[in-house]
């Protein structure tokens, strides 16, 4: 009498045919959006705080000339899409591994998932519908190019 | 094992950063005043030493994040993963060297 034992190179039975296998479109999402992470946000750091004087060149002026230019615009809309959504799903794997408890892990995920969606959102707007002209801006505090009210 | 950690601690870091600096640019839809101030918070000694960690945190997570994808992708990556956690090293040296003393002198130096 013997017993069956399956073959141990048996291939691991694969999801239901059919099913969108999202870990996989995960995994390759933090590697593609990585790659061009480098790039946006070592460009980002090297335009803000190394040209010229850094960090004390920053105030609301230099932000309104950059986003002045749908460039800008563009380049720090990608940015925070892609870091958001790379961050977010960065933690998820860390809360998967260490939330033990279901419902803390849920409550955990689901902050994660709202932060996301406001923080993508609300960045999204700032930048579409920054006017640095705006009549909303104190007469006092308006940029010189500004047409005087 | 201590790539991962450092990783996932950098990881973790750059996310918190991440809320903060949407919050905080955020303030230019706000006022220019509003903005200007919670600038000359980020101008602050104390705070210019927690950017130039910021950017070594990132410098690591960029350049290990390369190094996981070569284990991933490349097919000599794995053999040469811990030549190239070395290489990783040194380039987070030698980016270290080229950024933080810059920054460090625009936050320590007055404005002109």
């Amino acid at each position: 009498m013997s017993a069956i034992i399956e073959s141990p190179r048996q291939p691991q039975q694969r999801a239901s045919k059919g099913r969108v296998n999202w870990e996989k479109y995960g995994w390759l999402y933090m590697r593609a959006s990585g790659v061009l992470l480098i790039i946006l946000i070592f460009g980002h750091l090297f335009v803000n705080l190394v040209q010229g004087e850094g960090i004390k060149a920053i105030d609301f002026a230099f932000v309104a000339g950059k986003y002045a230019t749908p460039f800008w615009q563009i380049w720090d809309v990608v940015m925070l899409w892609l870091a958001m959504i790379h961050g977010s799903n960065g933690m998820r794997t860390i809360v998967n591994d260490y939330a033990s408890n279901p419902l803390v892990r849920r409550i955990l995920l689901g902050a994660l998932f709202v932060a996301a969606v406001v923080l993508i959102v609300l960045g999204t707007l700032v930048v579409f519908t920054f006017d640095p002209c705006s009549t909303l801006i104190p007469a006092d505090q308006a940029l010189s190019f500004c047409p005087a009210p | 094992m201590w790539s991962w950690v450092l990783h996932r601690i950098t990881g973790v870091a750059i996310y918190f950063f991440l809320l903060v600096h949407v919050l905080d640019t955020a303030m230019i839809r706000v006022s220019p005043d509003a903005y200007d101030a919670v600038m000359s918070t980020y101008k602050n000694p104390i705070m210019g030493l927690g950017e130039t960690a910021l950017v070594i945190a990132i410098m690591f997570h960029a350049f290990n994040g390369l190094r996981i994808i070569l284990i991933d992708f490349w097919s000599k990556g794995a053999k040469y993963q811990r030549l190239m956690f070395w290489v990783v090293i040194g380039l987070w040296i030698v980016g270290t060297a080229g950024f933080a003393p810059i920054h460090l002198y625009n936050v320590f130096t007055e404005p002109h």
